[in-house]
Protein backbone atom coordinates (compact mmCIF):
# COMPACT_ATOMS: atom_id res chain seq x y z
CA UNK A 1 0.00 0.00 0.00
CA UNK A 2 1.22 3.45 -0.89
CA UNK A 3 3.22 5.00 2.18
CA UNK A 4 2.16 8.56 1.24
CA UNK A 5 1.61 10.80 3.97
CA UNK A 6 -1.06 12.53 2.37
CA UNK A 7 -3.84 10.63 0.23
CA UNK A 8 -7.28 11.24 -0.63
CA UNK A 9 -9.49 9.43 2.00
CA UNK A 10 -11.57 7.20 -0.53
CA UNK A 11 -8.26 5.81 -1.70
CA UNK A 12 -7.47 4.38 1.72
CA UNK A 13 -10.57 2.64 2.76
CA UNK A 14 -10.20 -0.53 3.47
CA UNK A 15 -6.21 -0.32 3.96
CA UNK A 16 -3.83 0.16 6.78
CA UNK A 17 -3.36 3.84 8.12
CA UNK A 18 -0.79 4.81 10.48
CA UNK A 19 -1.22 7.94 13.10
CA UNK A 20 -0.14 11.14 11.66
CA UNK A 21 -1.49 10.50 7.86
CA UNK A 22 -3.60 12.80 6.84
CA UNK A 23 -6.77 11.81 4.90
CA UNK A 24 -7.68 14.20 2.35
CA UNK A 25 -11.25 14.92 1.44
CA UNK A 26 -12.52 15.81 -1.70
CA UNK A 27 -12.24 19.16 -2.51
CA UNK A 28 -15.00 21.48 -1.56
CA UNK A 29 -16.20 24.89 -3.10
CA UNK A 30 -15.52 28.26 -1.23
CA UNK A 31 -16.82 28.32 2.08
CA UNK A 32 -19.30 31.24 1.62
CA UNK A 33 -20.58 29.83 -1.47
CA UNK A 34 -21.86 26.63 -0.05
CA UNK A 35 -23.27 28.22 2.98
CA UNK A 36 -25.11 29.79 0.63
CA UNK A 37 -25.88 27.02 -1.83
CA UNK A 38 -26.98 24.52 1.00
CA UNK A 39 -30.25 25.81 2.23
CA UNK A 40 -31.08 25.64 -1.29
CA UNK A 41 -30.12 22.25 -2.94
CA UNK A 42 -29.69 19.30 -0.37
CA UNK A 43 -26.04 18.96 0.82
CA UNK A 44 -24.14 16.01 -1.48
CA UNK A 45 -22.07 15.26 1.54
CA UNK A 46 -24.38 16.42 4.69
CA UNK A 47 -22.81 16.30 7.87
CA UNK A 48 -18.92 13.86 8.01
CA UNK A 49 -19.09 12.25 10.78
CA UNK A 50 -15.35 11.66 12.14
CA UNK A 51 -15.24 8.36 13.77
CA UNK A 52 -12.14 6.78 16.17
CA UNK A 53 -9.08 6.80 15.36
CA UNK A 54 -9.19 10.02 13.61
CA UNK A 55 -9.27 14.32 13.97
CA UNK A 56 -10.09 16.84 12.54
CA UNK A 57 -7.26 19.06 10.82
CA UNK A 58 -7.15 22.07 8.74
CA UNK A 59 -6.53 19.68 5.53
CA UNK A 60 -8.62 16.73 6.09
CA UNK A 61 -8.60 14.14 8.94
CA UNK A 62 -5.52 13.19 10.60
CA UNK A 63 -5.16 9.71 11.64
CA UNK A 64 -4.47 9.01 15.52
CA UNK A 65 -4.70 5.32 15.71
CA UNK A 66 -2.76 2.29 13.59
CA UNK A 67 -5.69 0.19 11.88
CA UNK A 68 -7.74 -0.02 8.76
CA UNK A 69 -9.64 2.68 7.68
CA UNK A 70 -13.71 2.20 7.62
CA UNK A 71 -16.09 4.26 5.72
CA UNK A 72 -19.78 3.72 5.36
CA UNK A 73 -21.26 5.46 2.93
CA UNK A 74 -24.21 8.20 3.28
CA UNK A 75 -27.47 6.46 3.68
CA UNK A 76 -30.89 7.70 5.57
CA UNK A 77 -31.41 6.44 9.07
CA UNK A 78 -29.63 7.06 12.05
CA UNK A 79 -26.57 8.99 11.23
CA UNK A 80 -27.18 11.36 7.77
CA UNK A 81 -23.80 11.84 5.67
CA UNK A 82 -20.55 9.51 5.80
CA UNK A 83 -18.80 8.54 8.34
CA UNK A 84 -15.00 7.31 8.38
CA UNK A 85 -12.60 5.64 11.17
CA UNK A 86 -10.28 3.47 12.18
CA UNK A 87 -10.82 -0.15 12.92
CA UNK A 88 -7.67 -0.93 15.36
CA UNK A 89 -7.44 -3.57 18.21
CA UNK A 90 -6.87 -2.83 21.51
CA UNK A 91 -7.39 -4.44 24.93
CA UNK A 92 -7.34 -1.80 27.05
CA UNK A 93 -10.35 0.11 27.20
CA UNK A 94 -10.95 3.79 27.40
CA UNK A 95 -14.45 6.01 28.60
CA UNK A 96 -16.36 6.73 25.67
CA UNK A 97 -19.39 9.08 26.22
CA UNK A 98 -22.98 6.75 25.61
CA UNK A 99 -20.78 3.32 26.12
CA UNK A 100 -22.65 0.35 27.69
CA UNK A 101 -20.15 -0.95 29.86
CA UNK A 102 -19.87 -3.96 33.11
CA UNK A 103 -18.40 -2.89 36.04
CA UNK A 104 -17.44 -4.25 39.21
CA UNK A 105 -18.64 -2.39 42.33
CA UNK A 106 -15.50 -1.77 44.15
CA UNK A 107 -16.55 0.64 47.20
CA UNK A 108 -19.48 1.85 48.27
CA UNK A 109 -18.74 5.73 49.58
CA UNK A 110 -21.84 7.46 50.82
CA UNK A 111 -24.18 8.32 48.40
CA UNK A 112 -21.95 7.08 45.71
CA UNK A 113 -20.80 3.52 43.97
CA UNK A 114 -16.91 3.35 42.65
CA UNK A 115 -17.12 0.90 39.86
CA UNK A 116 -14.28 -0.70 38.07
CA UNK A 117 -14.60 -0.26 34.55
CA UNK A 118 -10.99 -1.44 33.08
CA UNK A 119 -10.33 1.78 32.59
CA UNK A 120 -7.28 4.18 34.06
CA UNK A 121 -9.76 5.93 36.86
CA UNK A 122 -12.86 3.63 38.71
CA UNK A 123 -15.98 5.37 38.18
CA UNK A 124 -18.87 6.41 39.88
CA UNK A 125 -22.48 5.82 40.32
CA UNK A 126 -25.15 7.70 42.39
CA UNK A 127 -27.68 5.57 44.01
CA UNK A 128 -30.29 7.58 42.62
CA UNK A 129 -29.31 6.96 39.08
CA UNK A 130 -31.53 3.32 38.94
CA UNK A 131 -34.95 2.71 37.53
CA UNK A 132 -37.54 3.79 40.38
CA UNK A 133 -34.75 4.89 43.02
CA UNK A 134 -35.10 7.54 45.99
CA UNK A 135 -33.90 8.62 48.94
CA UNK A 136 -36.05 6.08 50.76
CA UNK A 137 -35.89 3.49 48.17
CA UNK A 138 -32.08 3.05 47.75
CA UNK A 139 -31.45 -0.08 45.37
CA UNK A 140 -29.51 -3.41 46.77
CA UNK A 141 -25.99 -3.03 45.66
CA UNK A 142 -23.60 -4.68 47.49
CA UNK A 143 -19.34 -4.97 46.75
CA UNK A 144 -18.50 -7.49 44.05
CA UNK A 145 -21.63 -6.95 42.26
CA UNK A 146 -21.82 -6.85 38.34
CA UNK A 147 -24.06 -3.57 37.20
CA UNK A 148 -24.75 -2.73 33.42
CA UNK A 149 -24.70 0.92 32.92
CA UNK A 150 -23.70 3.59 30.58
CA UNK A 151 -21.55 6.49 30.61
CA UNK A 152 -23.02 9.59 30.95
CA UNK A 153 -19.58 11.48 31.57
CA UNK A 154 -16.83 10.23 29.99
CA UNK A 155 -13.16 12.68 29.27
CA UNK A 156 -9.98 12.63 29.97
CA UNK A 157 -10.55 15.38 32.66
CA UNK A 158 -12.82 13.91 34.77
CA UNK A 159 -13.67 11.15 36.61
CA UNK A 160 -15.95 8.80 34.45
CA UNK A 161 -19.44 8.98 35.43
CA UNK A 162 -22.08 6.18 35.03
CA UNK A 163 -25.89 5.80 35.45
CA UNK A 164 -27.81 3.00 34.97
CA UNK A 165 -30.90 4.70 33.21
CA UNK A 166 -31.43 6.39 29.88
CA UNK A 167 -32.62 9.68 29.32
CA UNK A 168 -36.22 9.11 29.64
CA UNK A 169 -35.94 7.91 33.17
CA UNK A 170 -35.99 4.10 32.19
CA UNK A 171 -33.74 1.25 33.06
CA UNK A 172 -33.81 -0.46 29.62
CA UNK A 173 -32.23 -3.58 30.33
CA UNK A 174 -29.22 -1.91 32.53
CA UNK A 175 -28.64 -2.28 36.23
CA UNK A 176 -27.72 -4.72 38.43
CA UNK A 177 -26.85 -8.30 36.21
CA UNK A 178 -28.49 -11.04 38.35
CA UNK A 179 -26.71 -13.80 40.24
CA UNK A 180 -24.51 -16.66 38.94
CA UNK A 181 -23.35 -16.89 35.38
CA UNK A 182 -19.35 -16.04 34.45
CA UNK A 183 -17.41 -12.90 33.87
CA UNK A 184 -14.18 -12.46 32.04
CA UNK A 185 -12.25 -10.47 29.69
CA UNK A 186 -11.82 -10.36 25.95
CA UNK A 187 -9.83 -7.52 23.43
CA UNK A 188 -12.07 -5.21 22.04
CA UNK A 189 -12.17 -5.87 18.80
CA UNK A 190 -13.76 -8.76 19.30
CA UNK A 191 -16.74 -7.27 21.21
CA UNK A 192 -17.27 -5.05 18.23
CA UNK A 193 -17.47 -8.33 15.94
CA UNK A 194 -19.99 -9.49 18.06
CA UNK A 195 -22.17 -6.57 18.39
CA UNK A 196 -21.93 -6.31 14.71
CA UNK A 197 -25.66 -6.66 13.03
CA UNK A 198 -25.21 -10.19 11.98
CA UNK A 199 -22.19 -11.66 13.63
CA UNK A 200 -22.17 -15.62 12.74
CA UNK A 201 -20.39 -15.88 16.07
CA UNK A 202 -23.76 -14.86 18.20
CA UNK A 203 -26.27 -16.96 15.69
CA UNK A 204 -24.22 -20.62 16.10
CA UNK A 205 -24.09 -20.59 19.73
CA UNK A 206 -27.85 -19.43 19.54
CA UNK A 207 -28.50 -22.70 18.34
CA UNK A 208 -26.72 -24.81 20.78
CA UNK A 209 -28.33 -24.43 24.05
CA UNK A 210 -30.26 -21.67 26.08
CA UNK A 211 -28.08 -18.73 27.45
CA UNK A 212 -28.39 -15.07 28.50
CA UNK A 213 -25.22 -12.63 27.41
CA UNK A 214 -23.96 -9.14 28.77
CA UNK A 215 -21.51 -7.92 26.20
CA UNK A 216 -19.99 -4.75 27.70
CA UNK A 217 -17.83 -1.98 25.34
CA UNK A 218 -14.76 -2.55 28.00
CA UNK A 219 -13.99 -5.94 27.02
CA UNK A 220 -16.12 -7.66 29.30
CA UNK A 221 -18.52 -10.50 28.52
CA UNK A 222 -20.78 -11.88 31.06
CA UNK A 223 -22.35 -15.32 29.96
CA UNK A 224 -24.99 -18.16 32.13
CA UNK A 225 -26.79 -20.78 31.05
CA UNK A 226 -28.28 -23.95 32.79
CA UNK A 227 -25.45 -25.79 34.06
CA UNK A 228 -21.42 -24.94 34.68
CA UNK A 229 -20.34 -26.61 31.83
CA UNK A 230 -22.41 -25.39 29.22
CA UNK A 231 -21.40 -22.31 30.87
CA UNK A 232 -17.84 -23.01 30.71
CA UNK A 233 -17.92 -24.35 26.81
CA UNK A 234 -19.62 -20.77 25.53
CA UNK A 235 -16.68 -19.14 27.56
CA UNK A 236 -14.34 -20.99 25.42
CA UNK A 237 -15.76 -20.94 22.30
CA UNK A 238 -16.22 -17.30 22.55
CA UNK A 239 -12.57 -16.56 23.42
CA UNK A 240 -11.49 -18.99 21.13
CA UNK A 241 -13.50 -17.51 18.44
CA UNK A 242 -10.86 -14.30 18.20
CA UNK A 243 -8.28 -16.75 16.24
CA UNK A 244 -10.55 -19.15 14.95
CA UNK A 245 -11.52 -19.55 11.31
CA UNK A 246 -15.27 -19.90 10.29
CA UNK A 247 -14.18 -23.41 9.37
CA UNK A 248 -12.47 -24.11 12.75
CA UNK A 249 -15.43 -22.77 14.39
CA UNK A 250 -18.08 -24.60 12.63
CA UNK A 251 -16.47 -27.41 13.47
CA UNK A 252 -16.06 -27.20 17.11
CA UNK A 253 -19.86 -26.53 17.20
CA UNK A 254 -20.19 -29.62 15.28
CA UNK A 255 -18.71 -31.74 17.73
CA UNK A 256 -20.38 -30.12 20.75
CA UNK A 257 -23.76 -30.55 19.32
CA UNK A 258 -22.90 -33.88 18.32
CA UNK A 259 -22.26 -34.96 22.00
CA UNK B 1 -19.65 49.45 48.91
CA UNK B 2 -23.16 49.03 49.16
CA UNK B 3 -24.70 51.29 51.98
CA UNK B 4 -27.68 52.20 53.52
CA UNK B 5 -29.96 54.61 52.52
CA UNK B 6 -28.25 55.61 49.00
CA UNK B 7 -30.98 57.04 46.61
CA UNK B 8 -31.44 54.90 43.37
CA UNK B 9 -29.90 57.90 41.27
CA UNK B 10 -26.37 57.58 43.26
CA UNK B 11 -26.70 53.90 43.03
CA UNK B 12 -26.86 53.78 39.39
CA UNK B 13 -23.76 56.48 38.95
CA UNK B 14 -21.91 54.27 40.99
CA UNK B 15 -22.79 51.53 38.69
CA UNK B 16 -21.46 52.94 35.94
CA UNK B 17 -18.35 54.29 37.48
CA UNK B 18 -17.59 50.77 38.53
CA UNK B 19 -18.76 49.01 34.86
CA UNK B 20 -16.11 51.84 32.88
CA UNK B 21 -13.26 51.20 35.39
CA UNK B 22 -14.04 47.25 34.62
CA UNK B 23 -13.96 47.80 30.90
CA UNK B 24 -11.17 49.90 30.64
CA UNK B 25 -8.86 47.29 32.25
CA UNK B 26 -10.47 44.30 30.88
CA UNK B 27 -8.00 42.61 28.65
CA UNK B 28 -9.59 41.76 25.24
CA UNK B 29 -7.93 40.35 21.82
CA UNK B 30 -6.81 42.22 19.08
CA UNK B 31 -7.85 40.08 16.76
CA UNK B 32 -10.32 39.22 14.16
CA UNK B 33 -13.50 37.11 14.79
CA UNK B 34 -12.36 33.95 13.44
CA UNK B 35 -14.81 32.45 10.94
CA UNK B 36 -16.41 29.22 12.10
CA UNK B 37 -14.83 26.25 9.33
CA UNK B 38 -15.52 22.42 8.90
CA UNK B 39 -18.94 22.87 10.90
CA UNK B 40 -20.20 19.81 8.48
CA UNK B 41 -17.48 17.14 9.99
CA UNK B 42 -18.21 15.79 13.51
CA UNK B 43 -15.79 14.13 15.90
CA UNK B 44 -17.00 11.46 17.88
CA UNK B 45 -14.85 8.84 20.00
CA UNK B 46 -17.68 6.30 19.85
CA UNK B 47 -18.16 3.17 18.00
CA UNK B 48 -22.13 3.05 18.22
CA UNK B 49 -22.71 5.48 15.29
CA UNK B 50 -20.24 4.33 13.20
CA UNK B 51 -20.67 0.57 13.10
CA UNK B 52 -24.77 0.18 14.07
CA UNK B 53 -23.61 -2.34 17.23
CA UNK B 54 -26.86 -3.70 18.59
CA UNK B 55 -27.77 -3.70 22.42
CA UNK B 56 -25.41 -5.85 25.02
CA UNK B 57 -27.54 -7.67 26.95
CA UNK B 58 -28.73 -10.92 24.44
CA UNK B 59 -30.94 -13.86 26.12
CA UNK B 60 -31.12 -17.18 23.20
CA UNK B 61 -33.46 -19.98 23.36
CA UNK B 62 -35.96 -18.13 26.27
CA UNK B 63 -33.85 -18.61 28.93
CA UNK B 64 -34.73 -14.87 29.97
CA UNK B 65 -37.95 -13.55 28.49
CA UNK B 66 -37.33 -10.02 29.60
CA UNK B 67 -34.36 -9.56 28.01
CA UNK B 68 -35.50 -11.02 24.90
CA UNK B 69 -38.07 -8.74 24.58
CA UNK B 70 -35.69 -5.99 25.16
CA UNK B 71 -33.78 -7.28 22.15
CA UNK B 72 -36.59 -6.86 20.18
CA UNK B 73 -37.24 -3.59 21.12
CA UNK B 74 -34.20 -1.73 21.18
CA UNK B 75 -32.72 -3.63 18.30
CA UNK B 76 -35.80 -2.66 16.00
CA UNK B 77 -35.26 0.62 17.58
CA UNK B 78 -32.53 1.86 15.14
CA UNK B 79 -33.69 -0.13 12.01
CA UNK B 80 -37.30 1.95 12.23
CA UNK B 81 -37.00 5.51 13.64
CA UNK B 82 -40.36 5.27 15.12
CA UNK B 83 -41.11 3.41 18.10
CA UNK B 84 -44.13 1.20 17.76
CA UNK B 85 -46.08 1.78 20.33
CA UNK B 86 -48.59 -0.97 21.32
CA UNK B 87 -51.27 -1.21 18.80
CA UNK B 88 -53.14 -4.11 20.74
CA UNK B 89 -53.22 -4.04 24.54
CA UNK B 90 -54.00 -7.57 25.77
CA UNK B 91 -56.51 -7.18 27.28
CA UNK B 92 -57.39 -8.74 30.88
CA UNK B 93 -60.70 -9.06 30.87
CA UNK B 94 -62.49 -10.43 27.18
CA UNK B 95 -64.54 -8.19 25.07
CA UNK B 96 -67.75 -10.54 25.73
CA UNK B 97 -67.13 -10.60 29.32
CA UNK B 98 -66.91 -6.69 29.50
CA UNK B 99 -70.13 -6.43 27.68
CA UNK B 100 -71.78 -8.64 29.98
CA UNK B 101 -70.90 -7.05 33.27
CA UNK B 102 -71.45 -3.53 31.84
CA UNK B 103 -75.25 -4.68 30.75
CA UNK B 104 -75.95 -5.53 34.18
CA UNK B 105 -73.74 -2.81 35.80
CA UNK B 106 -75.80 -0.10 34.30
CA UNK B 107 -79.25 -1.72 35.49
CA UNK B 108 -77.75 -1.84 39.12
CA UNK B 109 -76.53 1.67 39.19
CA UNK B 110 -79.47 3.36 37.33
CA UNK B 111 -81.71 1.50 39.70
CA UNK B 112 -79.41 3.96 42.08
CA UNK B 113 -81.11 7.17 40.77
CA UNK B 114 -84.26 6.35 40.90
CA UNK B 115 -84.94 6.71 44.67
CA UNK B 116 -83.24 9.92 44.85
CA UNK B 117 -84.91 13.24 43.57
CA UNK B 118 -84.62 14.56 39.89
CA UNK B 119 -82.57 16.66 39.46
CA UNK B 120 -83.32 18.12 36.10
CA UNK B 121 -86.96 17.79 36.68
CA UNK B 122 -86.03 20.71 39.42
CA UNK B 123 -84.10 22.72 37.13
CA UNK B 124 -86.83 22.56 34.35
CA UNK B 125 -89.39 24.10 36.48
CA UNK B 126 -87.16 26.80 37.67
CA UNK B 127 -86.87 27.87 34.34
CA UNK B 128 -90.13 27.31 33.10
CA UNK B 129 -92.28 29.52 35.60
CA UNK B 130 -89.27 31.72 37.72
CA UNK B 131 -91.80 34.43 38.15
CA UNK B 132 -94.32 31.65 39.83
CA UNK B 133 -92.06 29.99 42.02
CA UNK B 134 -89.20 32.78 43.03
CA UNK B 135 -92.26 34.48 45.10
CA UNK B 136 -93.85 31.75 46.52
CA UNK B 137 -90.50 30.34 47.45
CA UNK B 138 -90.04 33.53 48.97
CA UNK B 139 -93.04 33.81 50.58
CA UNK B 140 -92.16 30.47 52.15
CA UNK B 141 -88.61 31.00 53.37
CA UNK B 142 -89.46 34.61 54.85
CA UNK B 143 -90.40 34.85 58.92
CA UNK B 144 -94.17 34.69 59.00
CA UNK B 145 -95.01 37.34 61.76
CA UNK B 146 -97.40 35.65 64.18
CA UNK B 147 -101.24 37.35 63.92
CA UNK B 148 -101.78 38.79 66.89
Amino acid sequence: CACAAMAAAEACVGQVVLPGDVLLLPAHPDEDGERLRLGTAAAPRGRLLCGPGLRRCAAGLLVTKCGLLRHRPAGGGAAAGGAYWVDSQQKRYVPVKGDHVIGIVTAKAGDVFKLDVGGSEQASLSYLAFEGATKRNRPNVQVGDLIYGQFLVANKDMEPEMVCIDSSGRSSGMGIIGQDGFLFKVSLGLIRKLLAPKCEIIQELSQLYPFELVLGMNGRIWVKAKTVQQTLIIVNILEASEYMTAVQRKQALAKLSGN
Amino acid sequence: FMQRGLDSQTKKQLEEEEKKIISEEHWYLDLPDLKEKESFIIEERSFMPCEDLLYGRMSFKGFNPEVEKLMVQMNSKWKEEEIEVDDKMEADVSDEEMARRYETLVGTIGKKFLRKRDHRVLQDEDEDGNSNTRPSKKAKKKFLKPQD
